[in-house]
């Protein structure tokens, strides 16, 4: 068994007022794999993301990502764990709607340093391999909420991150665009990719993890395969 | 306190950096526009009044007994345009000498009026203490020759001893002391006799209306029986000079103020509005009336701004008793409080144009509907200028610089009043360092009488470190001149020398006496700055103050008279130079022409310039050593200037005013900074999701504001040129001098330059707070912001 990509010890996360939003939860999560983090509302999904993407910082325990111990890092060094590591997708797309698609792709890499013309070829793979090179100049705002989920995917895997995070990817969906990105995040992760999704969707995990965590009252009440939740 | 209370107050809380913004630009712009107004009433308002009580003279002539008769100067009266006269009054210059002068000082030349009248028709002269002359050996000085003099003290004329019986004041100075004809008649024995008529005008508003007066006089009598005349103008601008001299900058920076209060007050009141337009739907759902809607938001633009009125208001009558407090006990009006109608009026003025300026967003704000306001940010919109930014990004720089360059253009209407908000800083800054500069200049000028190294003065009323004998010990016995000159020509350090003497002459034009200031030696250093025409070359040539060749209504190019004792000397006027000395009424000659006037005048101070590798200290110690106990003594050079406490208030309170609105154009930066940055959060939080780091946001959005600050600083520094090229000479005209073309042009360059980046760094002082906000603002929470 591999090193785990992502290795959860024994974290909380307690904001000012209120029980904590994660209690003490350990999680590692392998290279290759797909896992669904389900929950009702306020059940931590969305703190356990942040956490792993050195967004947010645990209360108490460690996170390690990709043997980067995330939570100890400074906000320079988070920001450039990120663009190395994590590639992010959110609910609501997040695309920056003054820029056009290829711009909003490019972002990531520009940020990272990497040589434009290297930049533009990997921009132009990730268009064609998602579908969506016919939009390249257009904006946001002029495609439908599936398209801007798959501009959102590619701009989330253009540094080649080996953990893609995504959190209720299909919740801005209707059932036909989140069954296109349900497809799309299967392909992926049978391409390899590890990715954590966060999610109200039972069917959407079933779809595309390979391994369910549901929690509850920011504890881990499930770990299992996704075969034996479903 | 109604619902449109609570809204208002939680409005004004929630937006305190805002609300104190708006608070300081009120401040700034109330203060700075009621000291202007104040001080132009207030200095106005005692000579005004003191004048029409004593029904003062619009023109005060005087004319030569020999060329004239009393009976046709008399007659004078009824020339056309003349409303009254009084006089004619013989008229003398006679040396004063008060109790506690050294031995060989004969005292100031002082103008005496022989009168026995204290009130006629024109010039009623207050009685300010003790009572008027009314016998032979008595003398009534006026308030300013002699404010400290006590009653009874007996003063002496030549030989003639006098005792001071009253201290009076004349608006319009038409004389320094007052006694009975035939006292006068008897210190002024020997001499062809001088006589003062003292006329009011039915027009006396103008200059052009007290000429054409003065014309009509002289036009009825012989030629040249008029010697000299002075107009109630001069006087009048003299006396207001003072305080009036703030007024022009003042007034400047009171429209920069107000200005900035408008941009100011309209990009918080606008941007609140933007900001909360979801909030405002939710007010309109709940039942909120169009009209409750704008009143909330023009009562959270005024009700800091009445704090900041008030704050300023009283500044500014602070600041104004400060200043106008001589003018007030010159005329013994007690305090010059600023009129209380312009306490009430500029605030007035002031708060109705920033309720107007936020009225217009707040009209928007009411109109809105509620559905629109409620889904308003909800639909991703592109922005504006997409194919500029699209081009700024393909620029060969980092993305955030690239994106930083380009947001500006997202927001062209913000953008104009961030530049705006910077314009009127660089404006503000280079106003600022053009008026200190001129000021400085003028400093200088008036020092050029200590050009040179070393500054050797003799005869009484030394200077700093003058000699003075202990109490008791003998008067002191005074070096003789040609010693003294002699002694600096000889000494080994000394290069070059020029003495200056300075005596008192008659100029036409002007009553009393002016200030004749001879030079001998190479004067081209010690040279007073030329507004037209050239320095004197010799003999036969003069130059003239700016502001007595105002008040001789003469040119350059045109012969003037001067008289002293009976003698006369006609010299060729060939400059208007920027003189300071003796309030601007000094003629300028060769000592040549001052000794035909003024026989046996000899240089009173030497000005050294040293030979290189001198010791100035041990030139000063050796000329002193010998010198010092004969009334002479040696300073140097760079330590014989004394500084005019005046414009040293003013550049004081210029660098303070340019530095509040420096600090107001900053916070205007700032402010709209802030509520960009509060409206990208969501963006911000994203670019940091996908690892943009700290620094790079920084940069970002210092970026953005830098490259608006680099553009909008030129023009604003263009503009602070021409203000300060269009309100330094109104300064001069206020002080009654034209100012030299050097004064001025006090911009070259590089300083041009440095200014114009002045706007970049108030730029970027504006933006460094919310750009480390930004910076700093929590990734995750910023994500869920829509």
């Amino acid at each position: 068994m591999p090193d785990p990509l992502i290795d959860l010890r024994e974290v909380t996360k307690t904001y000012e007022e209120g029980p904590p939003a994660l209690d003490e939860v350990s999680l590692a999560v392998h290279p290759g794999e797909a896992v669904a983090v389900l929950g009702p509302s306020g059940s931590g999904k969305s703190t356990l993301l942040n956490l792993i993407a050195g967004l947010d910082r645990p209360t108490a325990g460690s996170v390690t990502v990709d043997g980067v111990r995330v939570n100890g890092l400074s906000e320079r060094a988070s920001a450039k764990f990120r663009r190395a590591s994590v590639g992010m997708v959110f609910q609501f797309f997040h695309l920056l709607d003054d820029l056009n698609v290829a711009d909003n792709i490019l972002l990531p890499a520009q940020l990272a340093g990497m040589p434009r013309a290297e930049a533009r070829d990997r921009a132009a793979e990730l268009l064609g391999h998602l579908g969506i090179a016919r939009h390249t100049r257009a904006y946001p705002g002029r495609l439908s909420g599936g398209e801007r989920q798959r501009v959102a995917v590619a701009r989330a895997l253009m540094n080649r991150p080996k953990l893609l995070l995504a959190d209720e990817p299909t919740g801005a969906l209707d059932t036909a665009s989140g069954a296109d990105v349900q497809a799309l995040l299967r392909d992926l992760n049978a391409d390899g990719q590890t990715i954590v999704l966060v999610t109200h969707d039972m069917a959407l995990a079933a779809g595309c993890a390979t391994r369910t965590v549901e929690l509850l009252d920011g504890r881990v009440a499930r770990d299992v395969p996704t075969a034996v939740a479903s | 306190m109604s619902a449109l209370g609570k809204v208002v107050r939680a409005g004004v809380g929630r937006r305190r950096l805002q609300s104190l913004v708006m608070a300081l630009t009120a401040l700034i712009s109330v203060a700075a526009a009621v000291l202007a107004i104040g001080l132009i009433e207030t200095s106005r308002a005692p000579f005004d009044r003191a004048f029409g009580r004593q029904q003062g003279a619009h023109l005060t002539a005087e004319f030569d007994g020999s060329k004239a008769t009393e009976a046709q100067l008399r007659a004078t009266a009824d020339t056309a345009g003349v409303a009254a006269a009084a006089g004619p009054y013989r008229v003398a210059s006679v040396r004063v000498r008060m109790p506690q002068m050294p031995a060989g000082d004969e005292g100031p030349a002082l103008t005496v009026a022989g009168r026995a009248d204290r009130a006629p028709d024109v010039d009623r002269v207050d009685l300010a203490k003790g009572r008027w002359a009314k016998a032979a050996g008595e003398i009534v000085l006026d308030q300013d020759a002699a404010a400290v003099v006590p009653i009874g003290t007996k003063v002496r004329a030549g030989d003639v001893e006098l005792e001071v019986v009253g201290i009076a004041k004349s608006a319009g100075r038409s004389a320094d002391a007052w006694m009975v004809p035939a006292q006068l008649a008897e210190l002024d024995q020997g001499r062809a006799p001088a006589y003062q008529m003292l006329y009011r005008l039915d027009d006396a508003g103008s200059r052009a209306d007290i000429s054409r007066g003065r014309a009509a006089v002289a036009g009825a009598l012989p030629a040249k029986a008029v010697t000299g005349t002075q107009s109630y103008l001069t006087v009048k601008q003299d006396v207001d000079s003072e305080a009036a001299v703030y007024v022009p900058f003042l007034t400047a920076f009171a429209v920069i103020g107000l200005g900035l209060s408008v941009l100011v007050v309209a990009v918080v009141v606008s941007g609140a509005v933007t900001a909360a337009t979801r909030r405002i739907g939710v007010l309109k759902a709940l039942g909120f009336t169009p009209v409750q809607v704008g009143r909330a938001y023009v009562a959270q633009a005024v009700l800091p701004a009445v704090v900041g009125v008030v704050l300023g208001a009283v500044t500014a009558n602070l600041l104004g008793a400060l200043l106008t407090d001589e003018v007030a006990a010159t005329y013994g009006v007690g305090t010059a409080l600023i009129p209380l109608w312009v306490d009430l009026a500029v605030p007035a003025a002031v708060l109705a144009l920033i309720a107007v300026t936020a009225l217009v967003p707040a009209l928007r704000a009411g109109r809105l509907r509620s559905t629109q306001a409620l889904t308003v940010g909800r639909a991703p919109s592109p922005g504006r200028a997409l194919l500029v930014r699209r081009l700024l990004g393909r620029l060969p720089v980092s993305r955030p610089v690239g994106l930083g360059l380009a947001h500006p253009f997202a927001r062209p209407a913000r953008t104009a009043t961030l530049a705006a908000a910077v314009a009127f800083g660089a404006l503000a800054v280079t106003f600022a360092v053009g008026l200190n500069s001129s000021l400085a200049a003028i400093q200088a000028d008036r020092q050029r009488t200590s050009a040179g190294d070393v500054l050797v003065q003799s005869g009484p009323g030394g200077g700093p470190g003058e000699h003075v004998p202990a109490p008791g010990a003998e008067p002191q016995k005074p070096a003789d001149p040609a010693k003294v000159a002699a002694a600096v020509r000889k000494a080994p350090g000394t290069k070059s020398y020029f003495g200056i003497a300075r005596t008192e002459v008659r100029v036409p034009g002007a009553t009393g006496r002016t200030t004749a200031i001879g030079y001998a030696g190479d004067a081209r250093s010690g040279a007073y700055r030329m507004i037209d025409g050239r320095w004197f070359r010799g003999e036969g040539e003069v130059v003239v103050a700016s502001r007595l060749l105002q008040a001789m209504d003469a040119e350059v190019g045109d012969t003037v008279t001067l008289t002293d004792k009976g003698r006369t000397v006609e010299l060729r006027i060939v400059g208007e130079a920027f003189v300071l000395d003796d309030d601007g009424m000094a003629v300028v000659m060769d000592q040549a022409d001052q000794r035909r006037l003024t026989p046996g005048t000899r240089s009173s101070e030497y000005h050294v310039t040293l030979r290189s590798g001198s010791d100035a200290d041990a030139y000063v110690a050796a000329i002193n050593d010998r010198f010092g106990s004969q009334g002479v003594h040696a300073v140097k050079g760079d330590s014989a200037g004394i500084r005019s406490s005046s414009i040293i208030a003013m550049q004081a309170m210029i660098s303070l005013l340019a530095a509040m609105l420096v600090a107001v154009a900053c916070l205007g930066v700032l402010n709209t900074v802030v509520l960009d940055t509060r409206e990208r959060l969501h963006d911000l939080g994203v670019f940091k999701a996908l690892g943009m780091s700290p620094r790079q946001t920084v940069s970002m959005v210092l970026v953005s504001v830098a490259a608006v600050g680099l553009v909008a600083g030129a023009p604003g520094t263009l503009l602070g040129v021409a203000l300060h090229h269009w309100v330094t000479p109104e300064m001069g005209a206020t002080a009654g001098t034209r100012l030299p073309d050097a004064t001025i042009d006090v911009y070259d360059a590089s300083l041009l330059a440095l200014l114009a980046a002045g706007g970049l760094v108030i730029a970027t002082l504006g933006a460094l707070l919310p750009a480390s906000w930004a910076a700093k603002s929590g990734t995750a929470k910023a994500l869920r912001t829509e």
